[in-house]
Protein backbone atom coordinates (compact mmCIF):
# COMPACT_ATOMS: atom_id res chain seq x y z
CA UNK A 1 0.00 0.00 0.00
CA UNK A 2 0.91 3.25 -0.77
CA UNK A 3 -0.94 5.68 1.26
CA UNK A 4 -1.52 3.44 4.41
CA UNK A 5 0.35 1.57 6.98
CA UNK A 6 -1.28 -0.95 9.03
CA UNK A 7 -0.34 -0.35 12.85
CA UNK A 8 -2.26 -3.44 13.81
CA UNK A 9 -4.43 -5.66 11.53
CA UNK A 10 -8.08 -6.92 13.08
CA UNK A 11 -9.74 -9.56 13.75
CA UNK A 12 -12.92 -11.07 12.58
CA UNK A 13 -14.16 -13.75 13.78
CA UNK A 14 -13.43 -15.32 10.58
CA UNK A 15 -10.15 -14.97 10.57
CA UNK A 16 -9.54 -15.47 14.33
CA UNK A 17 -10.93 -18.81 15.05
CA UNK A 18 -9.18 -19.32 18.46
CA UNK A 19 -10.86 -16.58 20.51
CA UNK A 20 -12.87 -16.90 24.14
CA UNK A 21 -10.35 -19.03 25.66
CA UNK A 22 -10.56 -17.24 28.74
CA UNK A 23 -7.04 -18.41 29.85
CA UNK A 24 -5.81 -14.57 30.21
CA UNK A 25 -5.40 -12.54 32.83
CA UNK A 26 -8.40 -11.23 34.79
CA UNK A 27 -8.26 -6.98 34.04
CA UNK A 28 -8.54 -6.02 37.35
CA UNK A 29 -6.07 -8.32 38.73
CA UNK A 30 -3.33 -6.52 37.24
CA UNK A 31 -2.66 -2.68 38.11
CA UNK A 32 -5.63 -1.52 36.80
CA UNK A 33 -8.08 -1.56 39.62
CA UNK A 34 -11.30 0.74 38.78
CA UNK A 35 -9.98 1.87 35.11
CA UNK A 36 -10.75 -0.77 33.14
CA UNK A 37 -8.68 -1.16 30.06
CA UNK A 38 -8.76 -4.53 28.33
CA UNK A 39 -6.75 -3.14 24.79
CA UNK A 40 -3.59 -4.09 26.54
CA UNK A 41 -4.08 -7.43 28.10
CA UNK A 42 -1.64 -9.96 26.57
CA UNK A 43 -3.35 -12.79 24.96
CA UNK A 44 -1.91 -16.30 26.31
CA UNK A 45 -2.95 -18.56 23.83
CA UNK A 46 -0.04 -19.92 22.44
CA UNK A 47 -1.46 -21.21 18.92
CA UNK A 48 -3.40 -18.29 18.63
CA UNK B 1 -17.84 1.75 11.92
CA UNK B 2 -14.77 3.84 11.81
CA UNK B 3 -12.88 6.30 13.68
CA UNK B 4 -10.32 8.95 12.50
CA UNK B 5 -8.11 11.10 14.43
CA UNK B 6 -5.15 13.35 14.22
CA UNK B 7 -2.34 13.75 16.72
CA UNK B 8 1.30 15.33 16.59
CA UNK B 9 0.46 15.61 12.50
CA UNK B 10 -0.04 11.67 12.26
CA UNK B 11 -3.50 10.65 11.27
CA UNK B 12 -4.91 7.25 12.01
CA UNK B 13 -8.00 5.68 11.54
CA UNK B 14 -9.68 2.65 13.77
CA UNK B 15 -11.79 0.21 12.31
CA UNK B 16 -14.03 -0.49 15.52
CA UNK B 17 -15.41 -3.87 14.78
CA UNK B 18 -11.86 -5.53 14.08
CA UNK B 19 -9.27 -3.25 15.83
CA UNK B 20 -7.73 -2.77 12.91
CA UNK B 21 -5.64 0.55 13.15
CA UNK B 22 -4.16 2.95 9.91
CA UNK B 23 -1.44 5.18 9.97
CA UNK B 24 -2.81 7.09 6.88
CA UNK B 25 -1.60 10.45 4.76
CA UNK B 26 -3.18 13.26 4.71
CA UNK B 27 -4.90 12.51 1.06
CA UNK B 28 -6.62 9.63 2.60
CA UNK B 29 -7.65 11.13 6.20
CA UNK B 30 -9.47 14.10 4.00
CA UNK B 31 -11.13 11.40 1.79
CA UNK B 32 -12.67 9.48 4.26
CA UNK B 33 -14.11 12.81 5.52
CA UNK B 34 -16.68 11.70 2.83
CA UNK B 35 -17.00 8.12 3.37
CA UNK B 36 -19.80 7.41 6.00
CA UNK B 37 -18.41 6.64 9.37
CA UNK B 38 -20.72 3.47 9.78
CA UNK B 39 -20.72 0.24 7.67
CA UNK B 40 -20.21 -2.04 6.67
CA UNK B 41 -20.42 -1.49 3.09
CA UNK B 42 -20.62 2.13 3.19
CA UNK B 43 -22.63 3.60 -0.13
CA UNK B 44 -19.20 6.21 -1.18
CA UNK B 45 -19.76 8.32 -3.92
CA UNK B 46 -16.64 8.46 -4.99
CA UNK B 47 -17.49 11.20 -8.08
CA UNK B 48 -18.54 13.51 -4.96
CA UNK B 49 -14.60 12.58 -3.44
CA UNK B 50 -13.18 13.89 -6.80
CA UNK B 51 -15.46 16.68 -6.89
CA UNK B 52 -14.71 17.64 -3.60
CA UNK B 53 -10.84 16.95 -3.20
CA UNK B 54 -9.58 17.24 -6.93
CA UNK B 55 -8.41 21.25 -6.42
CA UNK B 56 -6.08 20.10 -3.48
CA UNK B 57 -4.65 16.88 -4.63
CA UNK B 58 -4.70 14.94 -8.22
CA UNK B 59 -7.38 12.85 -9.41
CA UNK B 60 -5.11 9.71 -10.36
CA UNK B 61 -3.52 9.73 -6.76
CA UNK B 62 -7.30 10.33 -5.38
CA UNK B 63 -8.69 6.86 -7.32
CA UNK B 64 -5.44 5.23 -6.50
CA UNK B 65 -6.01 6.15 -2.78
CA UNK B 66 -9.37 4.68 -3.19
CA UNK B 67 -8.63 1.57 -4.47
CA UNK B 68 -6.53 0.90 -1.62
CA UNK B 69 -9.60 1.73 0.67
CA UNK B 70 -11.76 -0.95 -1.34
CA UNK B 71 -9.01 -3.47 -0.43
CA UNK B 72 -8.88 -2.64 3.40
CA UNK B 73 -12.70 -3.06 3.06
CA UNK B 74 -12.67 -6.24 1.14
CA UNK B 75 -10.16 -7.43 3.73
CA UNK B 76 -12.46 -6.31 6.56
CA UNK B 77 -9.83 -3.96 7.90
CA UNK B 78 -11.88 -0.86 7.46
CA UNK B 79 -16.04 -0.40 8.09
CA UNK B 80 -16.09 -4.64 8.86
CA UNK B 81 -18.76 -6.28 10.31
CA UNK B 82 -19.85 -6.51 13.99
CA UNK B 83 -18.91 -10.26 14.52
CA UNK B 84 -20.78 -12.15 17.35
CA UNK B 85 -18.28 -11.63 19.93
CA UNK B 86 -18.85 -12.45 23.71
CA UNK B 87 -20.59 -15.68 22.47
CA UNK B 88 -17.97 -18.05 23.23
CA UNK B 89 -17.19 -18.03 26.89
CA UNK B 90 -17.99 -20.89 28.96
CA UNK B 91 -18.79 -18.93 32.16
CA UNK B 92 -17.06 -20.13 34.89
CA UNK B 93 -15.07 -18.36 38.02
CA UNK B 94 -11.10 -18.05 36.95
CA UNK B 95 -10.38 -15.44 39.21
CA UNK B 96 -10.27 -14.59 43.38
CA UNK B 97 -9.91 -10.91 44.84
CA UNK B 98 -9.29 -12.80 48.33
CA UNK B 99 -10.33 -9.90 51.02
CA UNK B 100 -6.82 -11.27 53.37
CA UNK B 101 -7.68 -8.27 55.40
CA UNK B 102 -10.30 -5.69 55.98
CA UNK B 103 -8.05 -3.67 57.96
CA UNK B 104 -4.94 -1.46 57.50
CA UNK B 105 -2.49 0.17 59.19
CA UNK B 106 -2.32 3.47 57.23
CA UNK B 107 -5.07 5.91 56.46
CA UNK B 108 -6.02 7.21 52.96
CA UNK B 109 -7.66 9.43 52.71
CA UNK B 110 -9.57 8.59 49.49
CA UNK B 111 -9.61 4.69 50.55
CA UNK B 112 -13.21 3.05 48.83
CA UNK B 113 -12.67 0.42 51.50
CA UNK B 114 -13.19 2.99 54.23
CA UNK B 115 -9.50 2.35 55.85
CA UNK B 116 -9.98 -0.95 55.24
CA UNK B 117 -13.27 -2.36 56.68
CA UNK B 118 -15.34 -1.79 54.04
CA UNK B 119 -17.77 0.21 56.30
CA UNK B 120 -17.58 -3.36 58.67
CA UNK B 121 -15.57 -4.73 61.50
CA UNK B 122 -11.79 -4.92 61.63
CA UNK B 123 -11.32 -8.83 60.24
CA UNK B 124 -8.52 -10.65 59.08
CA UNK B 125 -9.41 -13.91 57.30
CA UNK B 126 -8.50 -16.88 58.69
CA UNK B 127 -6.68 -19.75 56.87
CA UNK B 128 -10.34 -21.84 56.82
CA UNK B 129 -12.25 -19.21 55.14
CA UNK B 130 -9.51 -18.45 52.36
CA UNK B 131 -9.04 -22.73 52.00
CA UNK B 132 -12.60 -22.80 51.41
CA UNK B 133 -12.11 -19.66 48.78
CA UNK B 134 -9.28 -21.30 46.80
CA UNK B 135 -11.65 -24.78 47.04
CA UNK B 136 -14.77 -22.34 45.01
CA UNK B 137 -12.32 -21.37 42.84
CA UNK B 138 -11.12 -24.64 41.88
CA UNK B 139 -14.49 -26.04 41.95
CA UNK B 140 -16.46 -23.70 39.56
CA UNK B 141 -13.59 -22.82 36.87
CA UNK B 142 -14.31 -25.57 34.49
CA UNK B 143 -11.82 -26.36 31.94
CA UNK B 144 -9.82 -23.38 32.96
CA UNK B 145 -6.61 -24.26 33.60
CA UNK B 146 -5.26 -20.86 34.19
CA UNK B 147 -6.33 -19.37 37.96
CA UNK B 148 -5.85 -16.37 39.82
CA UNK B 149 -6.02 -14.79 43.30
CA UNK B 150 -5.14 -11.43 44.41
CA UNK B 151 -4.55 -10.58 47.71
CA UNK B 152 -5.83 -7.94 48.48
CA UNK B 153 -7.06 -5.47 51.49
CA UNK B 154 -7.09 -3.39 53.54
CA UNK B 155 -3.21 -4.50 54.16
CA UNK B 156 -2.56 -8.01 53.16
CA UNK B 157 0.69 -7.78 55.05
CA UNK B 158 -0.91 -7.44 58.15
CA UNK B 159 -2.12 -11.25 57.13
CA UNK B 160 0.73 -12.80 55.63
CA UNK B 161 1.40 -16.43 57.76
CA UNK B 162 -2.17 -16.98 56.38
CA UNK B 163 -1.23 -15.45 52.82
CA UNK B 164 1.46 -17.73 53.03
CA UNK B 165 -0.29 -20.80 54.22
CA UNK B 166 -2.97 -20.31 51.53
CA UNK B 167 -0.14 -20.26 48.72
CA UNK B 168 0.83 -23.75 49.80
CA UNK B 169 -2.69 -25.00 49.76
CA UNK B 170 -3.58 -23.18 46.82
CA UNK B 171 -0.59 -24.49 44.94
CA UNK B 172 -1.00 -28.08 46.17
CA UNK B 173 -4.84 -28.39 44.97
CA UNK B 174 -3.70 -27.04 41.62
CA UNK B 175 -1.43 -29.77 40.69
CA UNK B 176 -4.26 -32.28 42.33
CA UNK B 177 -6.69 -30.70 39.83
CA UNK B 178 -4.13 -30.04 37.08
CA UNK B 179 -4.56 -26.03 37.42
CA UNK B 180 -1.87 -23.26 37.47
CA UNK B 181 -2.75 -20.89 40.12
CA UNK B 182 -1.01 -17.66 39.88
CA UNK B 183 -0.68 -15.05 42.94
CA UNK B 184 -0.59 -11.74 42.98
CA UNK B 185 -0.51 -9.00 45.84
CA UNK B 186 -1.44 -5.90 46.55
CA UNK B 187 -0.16 -3.87 49.57
CA UNK B 188 0.69 -0.29 50.81
CA UNK B 189 4.43 -1.55 51.61
CA UNK B 190 4.55 0.10 54.72
CA UNK B 191 4.75 -3.62 56.32
CA UNK B 192 7.91 -5.02 54.06
CA UNK B 193 10.67 -6.41 55.36
CA UNK B 194 13.81 -8.29 53.48
CA UNK B 195 11.99 -11.62 54.54
CA UNK B 196 8.60 -11.25 52.98
CA UNK B 197 10.09 -9.49 50.12
CA UNK B 198 12.24 -12.86 48.98
CA UNK B 199 8.59 -14.51 49.46
CA UNK B 200 6.67 -12.51 47.57
CA UNK B 201 9.27 -12.36 44.57
CA UNK B 202 9.35 -16.19 44.99
CA UNK B 203 5.47 -17.01 44.64
CA UNK B 204 3.58 -13.86 43.32
CA UNK B 205 3.63 -13.02 39.90
CA UNK B 206 2.75 -9.94 40.21
CA UNK B 207 2.87 -7.25 42.99
CA UNK B 208 1.35 -3.80 42.83
CA UNK B 209 2.81 -1.41 45.73
CA UNK B 210 0.57 2.05 46.31
CA UNK B 211 2.54 5.34 46.14
CA UNK B 212 1.03 8.47 45.30
CA UNK B 213 3.77 10.56 43.67
CA UNK B 214 5.79 13.00 45.18
CA UNK B 215 6.09 13.69 48.92
CA UNK B 216 3.63 16.60 48.46
CA UNK B 217 1.14 14.80 46.42
CA UNK B 218 1.61 11.21 48.62
CA UNK B 219 1.24 12.38 51.91
CA UNK B 220 -1.99 15.04 51.73
CA UNK B 221 -3.77 11.65 51.04
CA UNK B 222 -1.70 8.78 52.41
CA UNK B 223 -0.76 9.08 56.27
CA UNK B 224 -0.32 6.89 58.96
CA UNK B 225 -2.66 6.69 61.71
CA UNK B 226 -0.99 9.35 63.64
CA UNK B 227 -1.35 11.36 60.59
CA UNK B 228 2.28 11.53 59.35
CA UNK B 229 2.83 11.30 55.54
CA UNK B 230 4.04 7.62 54.56
CA UNK B 231 5.99 9.22 51.96
CA UNK B 232 9.22 8.62 53.49
CA UNK B 233 8.44 5.64 55.01
CA UNK B 234 7.26 3.81 52.13
CA UNK B 235 9.81 4.76 49.49
CA UNK B 236 12.97 2.82 50.81
CA UNK B 237 10.62 -0.49 51.21
CA UNK B 238 9.48 -0.04 47.76
CA UNK B 239 12.65 0.59 45.94
CA UNK B 240 14.27 -2.30 47.83
CA UNK B 241 11.01 -4.40 46.84
CA UNK B 242 11.44 -3.31 43.16
CA UNK B 243 15.39 -3.73 43.25
CA UNK B 244 15.16 -7.36 44.77
CA UNK B 245 12.14 -8.58 42.59
CA UNK B 246 14.80 -8.52 39.18
CA UNK B 247 12.61 -8.85 35.84
CA UNK B 248 9.71 -10.52 37.44
CA UNK B 249 6.62 -7.86 36.92
CA UNK B 250 5.39 -5.31 39.89
CA UNK B 251 3.72 -1.85 39.28
CA UNK B 252 4.05 0.88 41.47
CA UNK B 253 0.38 2.96 41.46
CA UNK B 254 -0.59 5.83 42.46
CA UNK B 255 -4.11 7.85 42.36
CA UNK B 256 -4.43 11.41 40.95
CA UNK B 257 -7.20 13.67 42.92
CA UNK B 258 -8.60 17.10 42.26
CA UNK B 259 -5.41 18.05 44.26
CA UNK B 260 -3.20 17.20 42.48
CA UNK B 261 -4.53 17.33 38.44
CA UNK B 262 -0.71 18.38 37.75
CA UNK B 263 -0.57 13.90 38.27
CA UNK B 264 2.19 13.96 35.27
CA UNK B 265 4.92 15.44 37.58
CA UNK B 266 3.90 12.38 39.95
CA UNK B 267 4.04 9.70 37.35
CA UNK B 268 7.66 11.11 36.28
CA UNK B 269 8.89 11.55 39.84
CA UNK B 270 8.34 7.82 40.32
CA UNK B 271 9.88 7.22 36.93
CA UNK B 272 13.01 9.32 38.51
CA UNK B 273 13.05 7.11 41.28
CA UNK B 274 13.78 4.35 39.14
CA UNK B 275 10.70 3.09 38.98
CA UNK B 276 10.35 1.75 35.53
CA UNK B 277 6.76 0.68 35.55
CA UNK B 278 4.22 3.10 36.53
CA UNK B 279 0.39 3.21 36.94
CA UNK B 280 -1.27 6.35 38.61
CA UNK B 281 -5.15 5.90 38.43
CA UNK B 282 -7.93 8.71 38.68
CA UNK B 283 -9.43 8.80 41.83
CA UNK B 284 -13.32 7.28 41.98
CA UNK B 285 -15.61 9.48 44.68
CA UNK B 286 -18.50 10.57 45.17
CA UNK B 287 -18.90 13.71 43.93
CA UNK B 288 -19.47 15.93 47.12
CA UNK B 289 -15.88 14.79 48.18
CA UNK B 290 -13.69 17.57 47.94
CA UNK B 291 -11.04 15.68 46.73
CA UNK B 292 -13.23 14.20 43.30
CA UNK B 293 -13.04 14.80 39.74
CA UNK B 294 -15.58 16.10 37.98
CA UNK B 295 -16.16 16.84 34.19
CA UNK B 296 -14.65 20.33 34.21
CA UNK B 297 -11.55 19.19 35.25
CA UNK B 298 -11.04 17.23 31.93
CA UNK B 299 -8.32 19.63 29.93
CA UNK B 300 -6.09 20.11 32.63
CA UNK B 301 -6.63 15.53 32.75
CA UNK B 302 -5.57 15.18 28.73
CA UNK B 303 -3.11 18.07 28.99
CA UNK B 304 -1.57 15.81 31.67
CA UNK B 305 -1.74 12.46 29.69
CA UNK B 306 -0.16 14.58 26.53
CA UNK B 307 2.80 15.63 28.69
CA UNK B 308 3.12 12.29 29.93
CA UNK B 309 2.99 11.13 25.98
CA UNK B 310 5.84 13.21 25.31
CA UNK B 311 7.60 12.43 28.14
CA UNK B 312 7.72 8.67 27.15
CA UNK B 313 9.45 9.14 24.12
CA UNK B 314 12.09 11.94 25.90
CA UNK B 315 12.82 9.26 28.46
CA UNK B 316 13.20 6.49 26.17
CA UNK B 317 16.61 4.64 26.16
CA UNK B 318 17.52 6.76 29.46
CA UNK B 319 17.71 5.56 32.90
CA UNK B 320 14.59 7.23 33.60
CA UNK B 321 12.56 5.41 31.16
CA UNK B 322 9.06 4.22 32.12
CA UNK B 323 6.09 2.53 31.13
CA UNK B 324 2.79 4.13 32.18
CA UNK B 325 0.17 1.01 32.47
CA UNK B 326 -2.25 3.05 30.57
CA UNK B 327 -0.18 3.68 27.44
CA UNK B 328 0.87 -0.05 27.20
CA UNK B 329 -0.88 -1.59 24.26
CA UNK B 330 0.09 -4.91 23.24
CA UNK B 331 0.15 -5.01 19.32
CA UNK B 332 1.70 -8.39 18.82
CA UNK B 333 -0.42 -10.81 20.88
CA UNK B 334 -3.53 -8.55 21.35
CA UNK B 335 -6.72 -9.96 22.98
CA UNK B 336 -9.07 -11.28 21.26
CA UNK B 337 -12.66 -10.02 20.07
CA UNK B 338 -14.12 -12.26 22.61
CA UNK B 339 -12.11 -10.88 25.72
CA UNK B 340 -13.15 -7.16 24.51
CA UNK B 341 -16.47 -7.72 24.39
CA UNK B 342 -16.60 -9.17 27.83
CA UNK B 343 -14.68 -6.36 29.96
CA UNK B 344 -13.41 -7.40 33.13
CA UNK B 345 -15.46 -10.24 34.14
CA UNK B 346 -17.17 -8.50 37.54
CA UNK B 347 -19.26 -10.90 38.52
CA UNK B 348 -19.00 -13.14 36.19
CA UNK B 349 -15.79 -14.84 36.15
CA UNK B 350 -13.92 -12.41 38.38
CA UNK B 351 -15.63 -12.70 42.49
CA UNK B 352 -14.05 -11.20 45.76
CA UNK B 353 -14.53 -12.70 48.93
CA UNK B 354 -14.46 -10.70 52.07
CA UNK B 355 -12.91 -12.67 55.13
CA UNK B 356 -16.42 -13.88 56.53
CA UNK B 357 -16.60 -15.64 53.43
CA UNK B 358 -19.06 -13.71 51.08
CA UNK B 359 -19.13 -13.68 47.69
CA UNK B 360 -19.49 -9.96 45.75
CA UNK B 361 -18.63 -9.28 42.04
CA UNK B 362 -15.66 -7.65 42.53
CA UNK B 363 -13.60 -5.73 45.34
CA UNK B 364 -15.59 -2.52 44.76
CA UNK B 365 -18.86 -3.72 45.43
CA UNK B 366 -17.94 -5.98 48.53
CA UNK B 367 -20.12 -4.91 51.74
CA UNK B 368 -22.98 -3.93 49.57
CA UNK B 369 -25.60 -6.41 50.52
CA UNK B 370 -27.59 -5.53 47.69
CA UNK B 371 -24.88 -7.16 45.72
CA UNK B 372 -23.92 -10.33 48.00
CA UNK B 373 -23.70 -13.34 45.56
CA UNK B 374 -24.06 -15.82 48.38
CA UNK B 375 -20.92 -16.94 50.60
CA UNK B 376 -18.49 -20.07 50.46
CA UNK B 377 -20.15 -21.57 53.14
CA UNK B 378 -23.49 -21.96 51.63
CA UNK B 379 -24.17 -24.81 49.55
CA UNK B 380 -26.63 -22.93 47.42
CA UNK B 381 -25.68 -21.57 43.95
CA UNK B 382 -25.01 -17.94 43.54
CA UNK B 383 -27.74 -15.14 43.27
CA UNK B 384 -28.57 -15.50 39.40
CA UNK B 385 -30.12 -12.26 39.07
CA UNK B 386 -26.87 -10.46 40.52
CA UNK B 387 -24.83 -12.63 37.81
CA UNK B 388 -27.02 -11.90 35.21
CA UNK B 389 -27.52 -8.75 35.17
CA UNK B 390 -22.90 -8.14 35.06
CA UNK B 391 -23.27 -10.83 32.10
CA UNK B 392 -25.75 -8.52 30.88
CA UNK B 393 -23.49 -5.28 31.31
CA UNK B 394 -21.74 -5.45 27.89
CA UNK B 395 -21.28 -2.93 25.66
CA UNK B 396 -24.14 -4.10 23.28
CA UNK B 397 -26.76 -3.44 25.47
CA UNK B 398 -25.25 -0.13 27.16
CA UNK B 399 -26.90 2.77 25.07
CA UNK B 400 -23.97 4.73 25.48
CA UNK B 401 -21.39 2.50 24.47
CA UNK B 402 -23.39 1.50 21.20
CA UNK B 403 -22.25 4.47 19.06
CA UNK B 404 -18.63 4.46 21.12
CA UNK B 405 -15.46 3.91 18.78
CA UNK B 406 -13.35 3.19 22.06
CA UNK B 407 -15.65 0.33 23.34
CA UNK B 408 -13.90 -2.75 21.89
CA UNK B 409 -10.63 -1.26 24.29
CA UNK B 410 -12.36 -0.56 27.32
CA UNK B 411 -15.21 -3.04 27.02
CA UNK B 412 -17.83 -0.67 28.79
CA UNK B 413 -15.33 0.22 31.36
CA UNK B 414 -15.84 -0.27 35.14
CA UNK B 415 -19.24 -1.64 36.50
CA UNK B 416 -18.67 -0.21 39.65
CA UNK B 417 -17.99 3.43 38.37
CA UNK B 418 -20.96 2.91 36.32
CA UNK B 419 -23.09 1.71 40.00
CA UNK B 420 -21.56 4.28 42.07
CA UNK B 421 -21.83 7.15 39.41
CA UNK B 422 -25.60 6.64 38.14
CA UNK B 423 -26.27 3.84 40.31
CA UNK B 424 -27.22 2.01 36.88
CA UNK B 425 -24.54 -1.03 36.15
CA UNK B 426 -25.96 0.16 31.94
CA UNK B 427 -24.87 3.94 32.33
CA UNK B 428 -21.16 4.62 32.01
CA UNK B 429 -18.92 6.98 34.15
CA UNK B 430 -19.07 9.72 31.88
CA UNK B 431 -15.67 11.06 32.73
CA UNK B 432 -14.53 7.89 33.24
CA UNK B 433 -15.04 7.60 29.32
CA UNK B 434 -13.36 10.48 28.71
CA UNK B 435 -10.11 9.85 29.99
CA UNK B 436 -10.38 6.44 28.75
CA UNK B 437 -10.40 7.67 24.97
CA UNK B 438 -7.70 10.38 26.05
CA UNK B 439 -5.62 7.86 26.85
CA UNK B 440 -6.35 4.56 24.22
CA UNK B 441 -5.79 7.77 21.25
CA UNK B 442 -2.45 8.76 22.99
CA UNK B 443 -1.56 4.37 23.19
CA UNK B 444 -2.16 4.37 19.84
CA UNK B 445 -0.18 7.43 19.09
CA UNK B 446 2.65 6.48 21.14
CA UNK B 447 2.53 2.66 18.99
CA UNK B 448 2.83 4.78 15.65
CA UNK B 449 5.58 7.02 16.29
CA UNK B 450 7.13 3.45 17.03
CA UNK B 451 6.70 2.37 13.83
CA UNK B 452 7.53 5.29 12.20
CA UNK B 453 10.43 5.61 13.75
CA UNK B 454 11.60 2.35 13.18
CA UNK B 455 10.71 2.51 9.55
CA UNK B 456 12.68 5.75 9.29
CA UNK B 457 15.81 4.15 10.84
Amino acid sequence: MTFITTLVRGTTTKEDSITGCGECQTSCQSACKTSCTVGNQDCENPNR
Amino acid sequence: MIYQFKKDNIPVVLDVNSGAVHIVDKMIYDILEYYPKKGPEPKVEKEKVLEALQGKYGVEDLNAAMAELDQLIQEEQLFSRNSTRGNNFKHVIKALCLHIAHDCNIRCKYCFASQGNFKGENLLMDFETGAKALDFLIENSGNRRNLEVDFFGGEPLMNFQVVKDLVDYGKEKAVERNKNMRFTITTNGTLLNEENMDYINANMENIVLSIDGNKETNDRMRYTVNNKGTYDLILPKIKRMVEKRGNKPYYVRGTFTKFNKDFAKDVLHLAEQGFRNVSVEPVVAPSEEDYALSVEDLPEINEQYDILEKAYFDKKGTTEEFEFFHFKMNLQKNPCQEKRALGCGAGVEYVSITPEGEIYPCHQFAGNRDFKMGSIWDQKDLDTEITSSFKNASVDNKEACRECWAKYYCSGGCHANAYHENDNLLKPYELGCEMEKKRIQNSIIIEAKKRLESEQS
